[in-house]
């Protein structure tokens, strides 16, 4: 797949501020006034960002409107539906915290609730295309959580919580790593089956329909930039896990000191799941890509 | 709406016989001009004299080789378009309801004015069948030239989809697949009509007409062998001493 960046921004940003909003919705940590704006402020900046990034590879963003009619049958629908009433929900709940210093609690656990089911129904957008086998697995909803939880308890300070949630979605993304590489095999979706022609012998694309290229192989056959998959993975891994959870656990005294080295973690996990994220497009292949004798 | 219809009244489908594809690319051609200047937006092409030629068709004609474990490889000419599936998943992920499957024939479409252009029911088909068009930012796709098939101000002969129209070798027929009397139908059984990717649960109404066993190469020849024997064994005369002096050299 194309790894356009304003998916990749969108669902980065969307996915670490909704966490973020998932933990102030639990009073964690438990803030009022000019602190707990900024706390929201962060929040909204990087959910909100990445929701107006992913209008960006709209051919028709001025009709994006229409995309909350469909949550029947459709995820991206829910998951516009559920990002609205979630920022609206944790908005109220963020009123009462910077400007009435009080918490409603119900509010909140309704807003940290809207913020997770957010992640999930983005997650399933991916999820749920058969013709993509490395994002047709139950472990995608579960790194889009895990990384979107691991994230948000970094940039909420959760001590305690943040150490376990990073090491689970470190664990996520390895076992994600390890199946996805085996599920197009795994498919059973060949030329073969494609062309319907697998039963007669070996089939073998022997030309295409044209000399040049076209909408399909530009969205769906993205070859370039696999080559470095594995270095890419080690640094992903890296930059979003190792380091964050050395910067958080090493004894440091100093107030300043310690909020520095929390700034470093987020920043390093936030690049880290940048490239996470440029492999999860980078690396899906299209089963239309089989048509062109292309993966 | 894009909740799938329980059933269709009719399936209007195609029939695509690999065996009489010659590989012509003239239902290509006929479905872009047909549908560039008729339903909806035009079919826009993007440096199209230049160096980089691109554009969005709906119908397009690959071609495979195809190498039995024992025999010749084999050349089929392989037509794919929209095949309109009974369990569309373009139709369920889209989030505006641009794109449905019709109660009254199963055809499949977008509602243009709708479309927001996100490429999701792109993503959803395993066929290759929905292209956006760069220029109008909309998804366009097969509407089995809807446009002709009903129309009272065409001749009869041409109310059925360009493609199948034009198609030099009859190798498209067009027809109600959920009749099982009709003749695309009847096709379909006596030729062993197959789906494409049945393991992706779309339930395709289009059907292939899978190429006819070739006949063995090897018999022909073995009819025609005694008379192309050489019937001078040993060259006589000036040939033959031209043979002696050259053996000796």
């Amino acid at each position: 797949m194309h790894p356009a960046p304003s998916v990749i921004i969108f669902t980065t940003c969307s996915g670490l501020g909704f966490g973020l909003l998932f933990f102030l919705g639990l009073g964690q940590p438990e803030v009022t006034g000019f602190v707990a704006f900024v706390f929201y402020l962060i929040a909204y900046a990087l959910a909100v960002g990445g929701l107006l990034a992913s209008t960006f590879h709209l051919g028709h963003p001025e009709r994006a409107w229409k995309a909350f009619s469909q949550w029947r049958s459709s995820w991206l629908s829910r998951e516009g539906i559920c990002a609205v009433a979630a920022l609206l929900v944790m908005g109220l709940y963020a009123l009462g915290a910077v400007f009435a210093g009080s918490h409603w609690t119900v509010i909140g656990w309704i807003g940290a609730l809207l913020s997770l089911a957010t992640v999930f129904t983005t997650s399933m957008i991916y999820t749920q295309l058969k013709t993509i086998p490395r994002w047709n697995m139950n472990l995608t909803p579960a790194m889009f959580l895990s990384f979107s939880l691991a994230g948000g308890a970094l940039l909420a300070g959760a001590e305690a919580l943040a150490p376990w949630l990073l090491a689970i979605a470190g664990a996520v993304q390895l076992a994600y790593w390890a199946k996805g590489d085996g599920a197009f095999a795994r498919s059973g979706t060949t030329l073969g089956t494609a062309t319907g022609l697998g039963g007669r012998g070996a089939v073998r694309a022997f030309e295409p329909p044209h000399t040049g290229t076209n909408y399909l192989l530009r969205e769906f056959v993205h070859v370039v930039g696999r080559k470095h998959a594995q270095k890419l993975r080690v640094i992903s891994f890296g930059l979003a896990f190792v380091l964050p959870l050395l910067l958080i656990l090493i004894p440091v005294s100093g107030v300043a000191i310690k909020h520095i080295f929390a700034l470093l973690a987020v920043l390093s996990h936030l690049t880290g799941v940048v490239v996470s994220r440029w492999l999860f497009f980078a690396q899906a292949e299209h089963v239309v890509g089989l048509y062109y004798g292309k993966r | 709406m894009t909740q799938l219809p329980q059933s269709t009244e009719r399936k209007m489908g195609l029939v695509i016989d690999l065996d009489t594809c010659v590989g012509c690319h003239a239902c290509v051609i006929s479905c872009k001009g047909w549908n560039t200047e008729n339903y909806g937006a035009p079919l826009s092409d993007q440096d199209a004299y230049g160096a980089n030629p691109s554009g969005t068709f709906l119908n397009r004609v690959h071609s495979y080789e195809v190498t039995p474990a024992e025999g010749h490889a084999q050349l089929i000419h392989f037509p794919k378009s929209c095949l309109h599936c009974e369990d569309a998943p373009c139709v369920t992920v889209c989030p505006t309801g641009a794109s449905y499957k019709r109660v009254e024939d199963g055809i499949v479409l977008v509602n243009e004015s709708d479309c927001i252009g996100c490429g999701l029911c792109a993503w959803s088909c395993p066929y290759g069948a929905r292209e956006l068009d760069v220029a109008e930012g909309v998804m366009k796709k097969c509407t089995l030239c809807v446009d002709r098939i009903y129309n009272d101000n065409l001749p009869e002969v041409d109310r059925i989809p360009s493609c199948v129209r034009t198609c030099p070798a009859g190798a498209r027929h067009f027809g109600d697949l959920g009749d099982p009397n009709s003749d695309v139908s009847k096709l379909v059984a006596e030729r062993e009509g197959m789906d494409l990717m049945p393991e992706m649960g779309t339930k395709p109404v289009n059907k292939y007409l899978p190429p006819r066993p070739k006949d063995q190469i090897e018999d022909q020849i073995d009819i025609l062998a005694p008379l192309l024997a050489p019937v001078a064994e040993e060259p006589k005369g000036f040939l033959g001493w031209l043979d002696k002096t050259l053996e000796k050299l």
